[in-house]
């Protein structure tokens, strides 16, 4: 079934390119990688799946090595040093690392069983992930580190505690309250014009204060300690990050970045091409309508109004061509690939390939979220393709060996028992 | 809880996330009709197709005002840096701009948008286009766009014609359809025959790419329309008279108007100094504007329907018409020149009607107009002439003045024909009397009349009192046959008369005498400080008359010195098609402007 669902996945890709790029360079293009990618998954399936497990660390290193050099000599495409070019073809190593992390995270939690009941395994499985993270970090593609962050779902699921899940979510919450309130200013009696913030903490600094002076009468006594640390504790935390996510915005990150970001929250910025993208993109898919234009009859992709339309914002080529029909497809498709890998992860016998698996679905689900959130205006502009669909050779490449090492993985749960 | 069942918590977020993106999709694709419409802006454009405007042509079908290609060049700043930028000296050369104003016009357009173009330079010639069109390759982002113009090359009748230009803030706020850019006609017939010669706009519907270029027809074509050209019209001039008229008129200020008597038909127009009209639609309109504009003598002043002057004695006519037809006047009465009452000229002392007009007999008409205002009716001189005056007022405007003449001229100016009203006004209630107001019966005081309305004189007496609403414009609708309301029988006596005024020896219109024809006519000299203007009416022939019309030169003296002979040669040219009295014609065109020396 994975199979069939990748192939769909995979034909809609090949369709994809063929409909909606008319240059025909890239669709050229497209098609070799197409095409490569089909080889690429026809070898994966014959090697052996003990391969990939014995050479996961060597996989790891190449991968470090490979985002090392980049860095050194890659190709600045768009302000960020992430391709390494030969001849006409660029090849982008992040897309690549995600496999080779993937599978040193999964061979290095598949041999410490501890769950992370000891901080040495957590902070080395941090480790793997941080690293080539910090690297592509460095290019700078904020994108595909976000893909990284994803890998806590596999954390989770191998024994991290879900209040680390809870935390996660709670400075989500703290971090959108305060890009609204920071956003405006506000007239302060007797202390003149600031940032609306400043409410913001002085609510936080109330109910934490409330709350830490209140814990007797809610707790039994013997808790009582336990329970001010964790009140006093977890209320520092959340204003550390909102002050600090206020400095930042205000202080390091530039004004074009502040904006797309505020842009998000619907906060009118001032600037009418801060939200151009998500503008167009917007417009582009809702005038898809139920059942969208037609195939190469949508003037909004088909004529350079959606920036990037064939690698981050094809997902709108989807909308305007074929309309709530074929974006809700897309979407189900997306959604049964994921719940599909998840119990694909848990009919295994093996660790390793049960953490791969999970490591797979985390990094699809980031992608796809992403990637379909910033189209439909849920989630910040942020580069990254989505998986099989997007134009672009690395990443499909890329994805191809995520998911057929998982396949051929998968193929032999019954033979090989580790 | 066991880690095998954390794999619901991770399947439950992933889950949500897609119920949430579907949500949103449906309302997005569904309900956002706000996107749907800014996408369709973003990818539709309309083309707008100028339909070709109307000619304008003459009575006889000569084109008057015709319509040329005016090249404007037009600057896309993206495509121009894109392709690396041109040389703007060279190119500022070519437009005929200056390299300052061209540096100006760029930098106006990169204001304006980066991927639409501006208009950087207008109307260059066809030549000026020639000279540049094989250039045109070494300017990335510059285009040429052709726009129809009017040009009017004989330069004739131009205050008639009016103006054609670009619409300006007025006639956007008016919203009659036009958009900046568009040009329409602003005054004259162009103005007031404009959704005639207008014709209707195609639009061609486009869906355009990101950089604003067509890339196929909207919806396939389903909602393009064709342009629908003007419709011409036929003047009613004759173009030949009319520029006979503005030839003989040169050096001159007045103002000719002659009428077909039998339809109304305007035959010329002639106000002098006139101008071309292609002066006012060239890229040099502002500075030639201006000069027009500034101008001691007002070229721009439409003398023939705007300038308004007091009849003087050819209002005799008037009052002698109406005096017969009410009754207290016959032909053969003769009253005594009594030069107590009124100043009068020439050696005449007891003239009957004929004579009186033939003479311009000042007290004989002061008497006949006071047998009408002051006829004792009422005892009382205040209360008999606030009484007749209005039914007296009432009978000269039956012979057009004071009216619009059928209001086929917008810029018209009726005139002044002063009632009781106007009087009470003046003088109060009651405190005026015939021996107030008597000016009026020798045509000065408070009457006024253009050169239009004396004209429609003319051929009132042409057609023994009735008059066809004069129009330039064939098929105009609304053209009436006017009643004087005086008996046929009464213009016998007028113009006999008007006859004599040109055969006698020592008629003041002598010098209307023209050779194998019988012209009657009537001189006036309208009284004015800066010296009098000379004024004749006249209609040829006299049998089945084709031609009225009025002529005036201002502070140019009697009215039989100038007017008398330029109506001559008028009426020569337009029945003889060629004038042959060469002494009168170079008299005329040799008189030095102005006659009298002028405080100009």
């Amino acid at each position: 079934m994975v199979i069939g669902l990748f192939n769909v996945a995979s034909a809609t890709a090949g369709a994809s390119t063929v409909e909606w790029l008319d240059f025909s360079g890239k669709l050229g293009k497209q098609f070799i990688w197409v095409g490569a990618s089909l080889v690429l998954a026809f070898l994966l399936l014959v090697i052996e799946g003990e391969f990939f497990i014995r050479t996961s660390v060597i996989h790891y290193a190449v991968n470090v090595l490979l985002l090392l050099a980049v860095l050194a000599v890659g190709k600045r495409i768009g302000g960020a040093k992430s391709w390494f070019s030969f001849g006409g073809i660029g090849i982008q190593p992040s897309e690549f690392a995600k496999t080779g992390t993937s599978l040193m995270l999964a061979w290095m939690l598949s041999r410490n069983q501890d769950r992370f009941n000891q901080w040495g395994s957590l902070i080395k499985a941090l480790a793997i992930v941080s690293l080539p993270a910090a690297l592509v970090l460095l290019q700078p593609d904020a994108g595909t580190v976000l893909v990284f962050t994803g890998l806590i779902l596999v954390f989770y699921r191998e024994g991290l505690s879900g209040n680390v899940l809870i935390a996660v979510l709670c400075a989500l919450l703290v971090t959108i309250a305060t890009i609204l309130s920071g956003a405006s200013t506000l007239h302060y009696p007797g202390a003149g014009e600031a940032t609306g913030a400043w409410i913001l903490w002085g609510i936080l600094l109330s109910i934490g204060g409330f709350l830490w002076a209140t814990v007797p009468q809610w707790t039994v006594p013997r808790r009582r300690k336990r329970n001010r640390r964790a009140v006093l504790f977890s209320f520092a935390a959340a204003l550390v990050l909102s002050v600090g996510l206020q400095f930042g915005l205000e202080e390091v990150l530039r004004p074009h970045q502040k904006d797309r970001i505020h842009v998000l929250f619907g906060i009118d910025v001032g600037n009418p091409d801060a939200d151009y993208n998500i503008r167009h993109a917007k417009a582009a898919i809702s005038s898809g309508g139920l059942t969208g234009k037609g195939y190469l009859k949508g003037p909004m992709t088909a004529y350079g109004f959606v920036p990037e339309q064939e690698t981050d914002f094809i997902f709108c080529t989807i909308g305007e061509e074929w309309g709530l029909m074929g974006t809700s497809a897309t979407l189900l498709l997306f959604t049964l690939l994921l719940l599909r890998t998840l119990a694909l992860a848990e009919r295994q016998r093996s660790d390793f390939t049960r953490i791969y698996a999970y490591a797979v679905a985390s990094i699809l689900f980031m992608h796809f979220a992403i990637n379909v959130g910033m189209v439909l205006g849920l989630a910040p502009v942020i580069g990254i393709p989505l998986p099989f669909i997007s134009a672009g050779g690395s990443s499909l490449v890329g994805f191809t060996l995520l998911v057929f090492i998982l396949l051929r993985l998968d193929a032999e749960r019954f033979t090989v028992l580790r | 809880m066991k880690l095998r069942e954390r794999q619901w918590i991770i399947g439950g977020i992933f889950l949500l996330i897609s119920v949430i993106y579907l949500g949103r999709l449906v309302q997005m694709q569904v309900f956002a009709y706000e996107w749907k419409a800014y996408a369709s802006r973003l990818t539709e454009e309309t083309e707008t197709l100028e339909p070709a405007r109307g000619l304008i042509r003459d009575r006889h079908g000569e084109i008057v005002v015709n319509n040329k290609a005016g090249y404007d060049i037009w600057f896309t700043p993206r495509k121009c840096s894109a392709a690396g930028g041109l040389d703007t000296l060279v190119l500022a050369e070519l437009i005929e701009m200056t390299p300052d104003g061209l540096a100006r016009a760029f930098r106006r357009a990169e204001n304006y948008a980066t991927y639409r173009p501006s208009r950087i330079q207008k109307q260059l010639t066809a030549e000026s286009y020639a000279r540049i069109s094989g250039e045109m390759w070494r300017f990335p982002g510059v285009e040429v766009r052709r726009r129809s113009l009017r040009t009017n090359p004989s330069g004739l009748a131009s205050h008639l014609l009016g103006e054609f230009r670009e619409v300006d803030q007025n006639d956007l706020a008016a919203n009659q359809g036009y958009r900046l850019g568009d040009y329409k006609g602003k005054s004259g017939l162009e103005l007031q025959w404009e959704s005639t010669l207008r014709g209707r706009r195609g639009t061609r519907h486009h869906i355009v790419d990101i950089r604003n270029d067509f890339r196929e027809p909207a919806q396939a074509g389903m909602l393009d329309t064709l342009p629908v050209p003007g419709d011409d019209i036929q003047l009613t001039l004759d173009l030949e008279l009319q520029a006979y008229g503005e030839y003989i008129m040169a050096n001159k200020r007045g103002a000719i108007v002659a009428i077909e008597p039998a339809t109304g038909e305007v035959l010329a127009m002639v106000s002098a100094p006139s101008y071309g009209t292609d002066l006012l639609t060239g890229r040099d309109r502002g500075a030639n504007y201006d000069s027009l504009i500034n101008h001691p003598n007002k070229p721009l002043f439409n003398r023939t329907l705007r300038a308004t002057y007091r009849p003087g004695s050819i209002f005799k006519m008037i009052q002698g018409l109406i005096a017969m037809d009410r009754g207290v006047l016959r032909p053969s009465n003769r009253i005594v020149c009594d030069r107590n009452v009124i100043g009068c000229h020439g050696p005449h002392r007891f003239d009957n009607l004929e004579e009186a007009i033939v003479h311009s007999c000042n007290p004989y008409f002061h008497e006949v107009m006071k047998r009408m205002i002051q006829d004792g009716s009422t005892g009382s001189i205040f209360s008999d002439a606030h009484q007749n005056l209005g039914k007296w007022s009432e009978s000269v405007r039956t012979f057009g003045l004071g009216t619009d003449l059928g209001g086929h001229f917008p810029a018209l100016r009726s005139g002044s024909v002063p009632d009781a009203t106007d009087y009470d006004r003046i003088y109060g209630r009651k405190r005026w009397a015939y021996s107030t107001i008597y000016s009026i019966s020798i045509g000065e005081g408070e009457l006024l009349t253009t050169p239009m309305h004396m004209a429609n004189l003319a051929a009132i007496l042409a057609n023994r009192g009735h008059y066809i609403t004069p129009h330039a414009v064939r098929g105009s609708e609304g053209i009436e046959r006017m009643e004087s309301g005086i008996d046929d029988q009464h213009f016998d006596a007028v113009i006999r008369a008007m006859s004599t005024v040109v055969t006698a020896n020592d008629g003041t219109g002598r010098r209307a005498a023209t050779p194998g024809m019988e012209v009657c006519g009537k001189t006036g000299t309208v009284q004015n400080p800066n010296g009098n203007h000379s004024v004749f009416i006249a209609f040829a022939p006299a049998v089945n008359p084709r031609i009225a019309l009025s002529v005036y030169v201002e502070n140019a003296g009697a009215g039989g010195d100038w007017a008398a002979p330029i109506a001559s040669l008028m009426i020569e040219k337009y029945l003889h098609q060629y004038v042959t009295q060469r002494a009168k014609e170079q008299r005329i065109l040799e008189a030095k402007y102005p006659f009298p020396e002028l405080p100009l």
